[in-house]
């Protein structure tokens, strides 16, 4: 009960804001009744905190470590030449994981080309043209929205709408229309990451200083210029490190790319060509690889998959480097 | 204050225990082969507890039948089976680590898993499935008839239009379109891919050297789907499209299929009847056979069993007499009693000489080296 007393005044006084003395007071009878506990627990929150950071660390070199143990197999089967390898053959027993390195590459890069213009409009438009108001939250609750529909629900819905938008397209141009393709899977893409840079962008854009965007207005510059010559320039770290985080996306996704790839182990000779990724391969055929060297070839793809990972972020983090130094 | 302190300490505590599980889960991580013999233990130690919950896992092919069965089972008996539907590969694999009482494979333990395991399994029969060449021809409304040439020409990509003379000539009186050939796999390791790439190996020679046979292979040309719902999309969506999709699910979503040339030289449409009709042949005494490319007159080529796979040996890891019973009591039921749930649910019950096949090998059953079935 007594406690339950201190509590509930402690919320009236919270009501509003206390007095200088009145914080002393407090302190001061803190201090004097219980010094050491307070201390303590400082100390024990922080070791807590510290724990907790690394076992993120421990948990992502415990992965690593797992991934590198168990693709050994394959490593001494197949050794570095898996790399460039062009033939996946479970039948022969013969595996190499360029064409998915590619499929992976070449379907990141394409989303998020095609997602780039739309992610930043988005992110200009919410953060210097319309920034409050009922129309700006409906979109930025939307676009928000993007990245949390379950992917398996894109795949689903490009399967059945994109397909044939694109068959359609593959006609007028002349390739074989299949429908499905690293195009398609493209495009899917592109849309399930432009809320990452979008959402990034537009909190960017908010915190460039009013004074900055009001110097330059008073120079005479337009909206246009001012966007041009004072937020660009202000948030272009951010903003690339919102592509980065799309980036990452886009490289890991597997079920909405499986389902509009068309899984072919054939090297793509053109962007609608079939073809696959090293997620969707996982993806396929972990269920049923059914030899020792199968199983490792397949989480070695695992391994690739993450150290491409690794590389594209510390090159994106050198860039964003450079881009704050200036 | 005093109450900040206490909500502190809730934090610390919580947070602790947070990093204690991740810790726990991480180790279990990073040395797997120490935490398959735990986890195996706990799984053993639970069974032995709940002694009525017979465990078993693997393909996925079989799982609607089995969901069946066994609910019928339980309201009969009393005993209880939980199964897992993780791909054949993944059952033999859960067996091999005794996790499971039975694994069911659609296809029989290749070399090295027999070694992995490296004691003798049985292979029993549980029931037949056929696999439809379903395709998409707008404006051919009569069935097709597929010549076993023709089947391994398409899927070499050496026919790749439907106006093909090979295939006009199997098919008189039809007017075929001149529209491409687009040929849908499974995307997926499945048990389907393993019973036609065999059927196609065994019919074509070109086929055999040049891609071979198993669950997932490396397809010369064509589109991946994943899964029989990947597959069918496919089919369904592209005009000129043909692929290969377990019956059962061909009939249930009413894809048009093809009647498929036997060994005698009948084209048979692939249903039940002529899936059983099938496996009607003379069987090894281990049932390790593929149906595919069958010598029976009115069998259609393209079929295949489905295997739960026990160990020769029941005693194992500490089990019980009455569990290795249980087990063998229910593989008994599923080949008798279980077989009349098959057609319903689209799947072909065994022939009588494979229900005689199935019977001898339960029989070798043993506990402790005495027949468990008397």
């Amino acid at each position: 009960m007594q406690e339950s007393k201190t509590i509930s005044a402690n919320k009236n006084i919270s009501l509003r804001i206390p007095s200088y003395g009145e914080i002393m007071r407090k302190l001061r009878i803190k201090k004097a009744t219980r010094p050491y506990k307070q201390i303590k627990w400082e100390g024990f929150f922080k070791n807590t905190l510290v724990i907790i950071a690394l076992t993120m660390v421990v948990l992502v070199i415990g992965i690593f470590l797992t991934l590198v143990v168990q693709s050994v197999p394959s490593l001494k089967a197949l050794g570095i030449k898996y790399l460039w390898g062009k033939t996946w053959n479970p039948v022969t027993n013969e595996y190499g994981a360029y064409p998915f390195l590619l499929g992976t590459l070449l379907t990141s890069f394409l989303a998020l080309i095609i997602s780039i213009p739309f992610s930043f409009a988005v992110a200009i438009y919410l953060g210097e043209y319309n920034s409050k108001g009922w129309l700006s939250n409906l979109l930025k609750n939307t676009v928000e929205l993007i990245a949390a529909v379950p992917s398996v629900i894109y795949g689903f819905w490009a399967l059945v709408v994109m397909v044939p938008l694109v068959r359609a397209l593959e006609i007028k141009l002349g390739v074989v229309p299949y429908g499905i393709g690293i195009f398609t899977a493209s495009v899917v893409l592109a849309i399930m990451i432009i809320s990452y840079a979008a959402s990034s962008g537009r909190e960017m854009i908010k915190i460039v200083p009013q004074s900055l965007k009001e110097g330059a207005y008073s120079l005479g510059a337009t909206r246009w210029e001012v966007i041009r010559s004072v937020i660009l320039p202000y948030t272009k770290s951010g903003l690339f490190a919102g592509i980065l985080l799309s980036l990452g996306r886009a490289l890991g996704e597997t079920m909405a790319v499986t389902m509009v790839i068309g899984n072919t182990s054939i090297i793509p000779t053109n962007i609608f060509a079939p073809g696959n990724t090293m997620a969707s391969v996982i993806a396929n055929e972990f269920t049923e690889a059914d030899r020792t060297v199968y199983l490792s070839a397949l989480i070695e793809l695992g391994l690739v998959l993450f150290l491409v990972t690794v590389v594209i972020n510390i090159i994106g983090k050198r860039i964003i480097k450079r881009f704050t130094r200036e | 204050m005093k109450y900040n302190f206490f909500k502190l300490q809730n934090l610390a505590v919580t947070s602790l225990m947070f990093a204690m599980f991740a810790f726990t889960a991480c180790n279990s991580g990073s040395s797997s082969n120490k935490t398959d013999s735990t986890s195996t233990d706990s799984t053993a130690s639970a069974g032995k507890n709940d002694n009525s919950t017979i465990l078993g896992a693997g393909s996925t092919f079989i799982y609607p039948f089995f969901s069946k069965a066994f609910s019928v089972y339980n309201q009969q008996t009393g005993v209880k089976v939980n199964y897992q539907s993780i791909g054949s590969g993944g059952g033999i694999l859960q067996l091999t680590n005794k996790t499971v009482d039975f694994g069911d494979s659609d296809a029989p333990l290749n070399g090295e898993q027999d070694s992995t395991i490296g004691v003798p399994v049985l292979h029993i029969p549980m029931c037949s499935g056929a696999v439809a060449i379903s395709y998409n021809l707008p404006g051919v409304k009569d069935t097709l008839n597929l010549t076993p040439a023709i089947l391994a020409n398409i899927f070499l990509g050496k026919i790749t239009k439907w106006n093909d003379p090979a295939i006009a000539a199997a098919n008189k009186g039809i007017k075929l379109p001149n529209t491409p050939v687009v040929i849908a796999h499974r995307s997926d390791g499945s048990g389907t891919t393993n019973i036609f790439t065999t059927y196609l190996s065994k019919v074509s020679p070109d086929w055999s050297t040049k891609v071979g046979k198993g669950s997932s292979i490396n397809w010369p040309i064509g589109l991946g789907g994943k899964g029989s719902e990947g597959v069918a999309g496919i089919i369904k969506q592209t005009p000129g499209a043909v692929g290969y999709i377990e019956l059962a699910y061909a009939l249930q979503n009413n894809m048009a299929f093809a009647r498929v040339q036997n060994k005698s030289g009948n084209f048979i449409t692939p249903n039940i009847a002529s899936t059983s009709a099938a496996g009607n042949i003379q069987l090894p005494a281990d049932s390790k056979v593929s149906l595919t490319n069958t010598d029976a007159a009115d069998g259609y080529p393209i079929s295949g069993f489905t295997w739960a796979i026990i160990y020769k040996e029941q005693n194992y890891k500490n089990r019980s007499q009455d569990r290795a019973e249980k087990v063998v009591k229910l593989l008994w039921w599923n080949i008798h009693d279980g077989q009349q749930y098959c057609a319903a649910l689209n799947y072909a019950p065994l022939s009588p000489a494979a229900v005689a096949v199935a019977e001898n090998i339960l029989k070798s059953a043993t506990y402790d080296g005495k027949a468990i079935l008397q």
